[in-house]
């Protein structure tokens, strides 16, 4: 027996027209992305620098690594750290007090934690290199400037993961100790403060690894760290020292993410 | 048509799933396969279309050894055997005929299948599938939308789709209440008498097992202990298959008709 | 009456491990103190200069908008570009460095260090070197963020690839589909949702990333950061400041109810 199912059970119909609107508004998005960059092909020397600088990374200058008297990679990279750790310290200083200003769970209402969070957001897409930029007109054009960006763009992200890890907190103890006649303080240092610990402190690794990254780039702009010899020795075309400098970046990255994933896993 | 030679079953700590295991299991045989929990009886069976592996013997479907079969080969002999599991298996996301048609896969070229061209004859395939476990018109709900009973006739749905000459299902009911087990147990039933598919079920219940089944296999510890008719299996046997006198968790609570 | 024995207490663990952690971290903190030479002091010292930066910032030039209009759509321009091209890298490298859908120990691991490698190097870094290779314009701004698109959505979607349930994978085994057939039916409706919800993530990433790759030379807004800075007009760079917050408020917003609905 031949039923004729399209009758019996039909198609629902109603998602199709979304679907094609929602293709056709893409498909106009992308038209007007490509149309905006001119393809004028590859430079013929593309390929020769291309080849120069993957030379340097193969073999590289050696020799930069540790030089006695001056600017040397050893000292670049630990430049690099430095800015990035004093950074990354700082900013969790400030980030621990705007957190609970921004969850939501902490205040009785929306709007406090609505201004902490707008604060924090701001604090975020501030650019950290403008802050550098920034910061060194203050200080002078130092690695302490770029320690200042640091700190204080790294609030910013650090902030709104700590809130949220307020606002996932288990509520339970908050209550018990509420009960028991705490004041606000000593139920946030009893409740609050060893609940959320162990993620503040995992947070902060996580935002160190990225800062450790972030000290790489503060460079370009003279915020000191290894950035700065990485411009320079790409604009004079030493690509054996380009490629020292890159290898050790990488290495460093690599150590420090692989130092700081262990420890993330030690405490969670 | 099931052939089992020899197969064991070594685990790398070396235990043994299974001990030297010898069966034949003939067309449309209804089988149930029965034990405690950890007596080999998922292993067994899913070792008959080698989602597990076995250490030696040999498995032939029809008279073709799958555990020589290799590529295109064992995809051929998996497509003739489908498999109901515990926990459904369906694609939550999906609809329910595209989890039905899911079955047809082995029919037809790659290219074809991932863009989802499913030939008229499939789709009506999976229609009269789904009808004859009488959950057509949830052909386009989403998976996740369905109560588990009627996730598990979409299971069954999909093995029709299929085409599969043979049945395996890894514990169908344990985790659906009394009354969707009969139907289930019943959808089964019927197919394996109407369609003639062989069919082999892991059953926890005891009493399930008498009830549907023509031929009962006990496992003890990765061994067949019983091997034979349901008229034969009486409590003294299930008493040895288990080791201990059934007890009430081995018994579905509603008697079964 | 119960007698009254001294109860013996157990002895406190040692807060050794927390005492030698704290010293070293302070250590640490001085150590980068006196490495960066940073100080309080000159903090002090320089925050009249950041008074008179911020009052020069204030107001900002309404009328540079409409001036660096275009260099701000070159930017999302870019942000879209460099996103697209990296997801759909990413889909091949997420699936070989997934352990549950590679088997081959052999090819999973190598892929997951690439995919590291990828990750250390920071997109300006990436957006300078492509400068060097393609010149000024969009071109190398786009490729830096491909590549860096690649590295974050490969890592979150395999990550997510590992967490499928296996049971529908096993269906698909079960029922004779080959492996792509088993990834096309089994895999892809799993991660689909999402897969959608890293890429828009990375979008809002991107947007960020790309107004400031400008700077060296990679197109976009960036570039205008140092015309305003060298030319000292400190109430155009805050012009560009807020379009740039603008834009990326607006693309987190709609972003942000694009992946609720995904989810």
């Amino acid at each position: 027996m031949t039923k004729n199912w399209k009758a019996i059970v039909p198609k629902p119909k109603k998602n199709r027209a979304i679907r094609w609107t929602v293709v056709l508004l893409l498909a106009a998005v992308y038209v007007w992305a490509f149309s905006g960059v001119q393809f004028t092909g590859f430079k013929e020397t593309a390929g020769q620098i291309t080849k120069s600088i993957l030379a340097g990374i193969a073999s590289p200058d050696w020799d930069y690594v540790y030089m006695p008297e001056g600017e040397d990679l050893l000292r670049g990279l630990l430049d690099t750290l430095a800015i990035a750790a004093l950074g990354t310290f700082i900013s969790a200083f400030i980030a621990f007090p705007l957190a609970f200003w921004a969850a939501t769970n902490m205040s009785r209402t929306g709007a406090v934690s609505g201004t902490g969070k707008m604060l924090l957001s701001f604090i975020r897409t501030f650019p950290e290199i403008i802050m550098a930029i920034l910061f060194i007109k203050a200080v002078g054009p130092n690695s302490f400037a770029g320690v200042l960006a640091l700190g204080l763009h790294s609030v910013g992200m650090l902030g709104k993961l700590y809130s949220e890890e307020v606002e996932n907190m288990d509520a339970g103890p908050t209550e018990a100790l509420l009960a028991s006649g705490a004041t606000r303080l000593q139920i946030l240092w009893f409740a609050v403060v060893p609940q959320v610990l162990p993620g503040f402190l995992s947070y902060t690794l996580y935002r160190f690894e990225i800062n450790v990254r972030s000290a790489t780039i503060l460079g370009v702009i003279g915020a000191g760290g290894i950035g700065t010899p990485l411009i320079f020795a790409l604009s004079t075309r030493h690509w054996d020292r380009v490629g020292i400098i890159l290898l050790g970046i990488i290495v460093m990255v690599t150590l420090i993410d692989w130092i700081s994933g262990s420890l993330r896993r030690k405490i969670v | 048509m099931i052939e089992m030679v020899n197969v064991t079953k070594t685990y790398p700590n070396g235990t043994k799933g299974l001990k030297d295991i010898n069966l034949t299991i003939g067309k449309g045989e209804f089988v149930a396969i029965v034990g405690l929990s950890g007596a080999g009886k998922s292993t067994l069976l899913r070792s008959v279309n080698r989602l597990h592996e076995i250490s030696e013997g040999e498995i032939l479907i029809d008279g073709k050894s799958i555990t020589q079969a290799k590529g295109k080969e064992l995809r051929m002999i998996r497509r003739d055997i489908g498999m109901i599991f515990q926990s459904f298996n369906l694609v939550k996301r999906v609809s329910v005929l595209r989890n039905v048609l899911a079955g047809r896969v082995g029919y037809h070229s790659t290219l074809r299948t991932i863009l989802g061209l499913f030939p008229e004859h499939d789709v009506h395939l999976a229609f009269n599938a789904l009808d004859r476990v009488n959950i057509a018109e949830k052909a386009y709900s989403r998976a996740d939308e369905l109560s588990g009973g009627q996730q598990q006739r979409v299971a069954i749905a999909r093995v029709l789709a299929q085409e599969a000459k043979i049945i395996l299902a890894d514990e169908p009911v344990a985790s659906l209440d009394p009354l969707t087990t009969k139907q289930v147990m019943d959808d089964l039933k019927m197919i394996n008498e109407e369609l003639g598919i062989t069919t082999i079920v892991n059953l926890h219940f005891v009493n399930l097992a008498r009830s549907y089944a023509t031929r009962i296999i006990g496992l003890r510890a990765g061994e067949v202990v019983f091997d034979g008719p349901v008229s034969e299996a009486t409590d003294e046997v299930f008493a040895e298959i288990y080791g201990r006198p059934i007890q009430k968790d081995e018994l579905l609570e509603e008697p079964v008709a | 009456m119960i007698a009254n024995t001294e109860l013996k207490r157990p002895k406190p663990p040692s807060r050794l491990k927390h005492y030698l952690t704290a010293v070293i971290l302070l250590l640490i903190l001085w150590g980068s103190a006196v490495q960066t030479e940073s100080t309080f002091g000159k903090l002090i010292q320089g925050l009249p200069n950041m008074l008179d930066l911020l009052k020069e910032m204030f107001p900002p030039d309404w009328g540079y908008f409409a001036k660096v209009t275009h260099a701000m759509l070159e930017t999302i321009r870019m942000a879209l570009l460099g996103t697209t091209f990296g997801a759909i890298l990413a889909i091949p490298v997420a699936l070989l460095c997934a352990g549950n859908i590679t088997r081959a120990k052999w090819i999973v691991y190598p892929m997951r260090f690439l995919l590291n490698l990828n990750r250390t190097i920071p997109d300006l870094l990436m957006a300078a070197l492509f400068v060097a290779i393609f010149g000024l314009g969009l071109l190398p701004g786009i490729f830096a963020l491909m590549l860096f698109s690649m590295g974050i959505i490969a890592k979150l979607a395999y990550e997510a690839l590992e967490a499928i349930e296996k049971g529908p994978l096993e269906a698909m085994t079960a029922v004779g589909a080959n492996k792509a057939q088993w990834i096309a039916f089994g895999v892809v409706p799993q991660i689909q949702a999402h897969y959608m919800s890293f890429v828009l993530y990375t979008f809002e990433i991107n947007v960020r990333a790309a107004a400031i790759l400008g700077l060296v030379g990679a197109g976009g807004i960036g570039h205008y950061y140092e015309v305003t800075l060298g030319f000292l007009q400190y109430d155009r760079t805050s012009t560009i400041v807020l379009y740039t917050l603008a834009v990326v408020l607006l693309i987190d917003y709609a972003s942000m109810k694009l992946r609720e609905r995904l989810l």
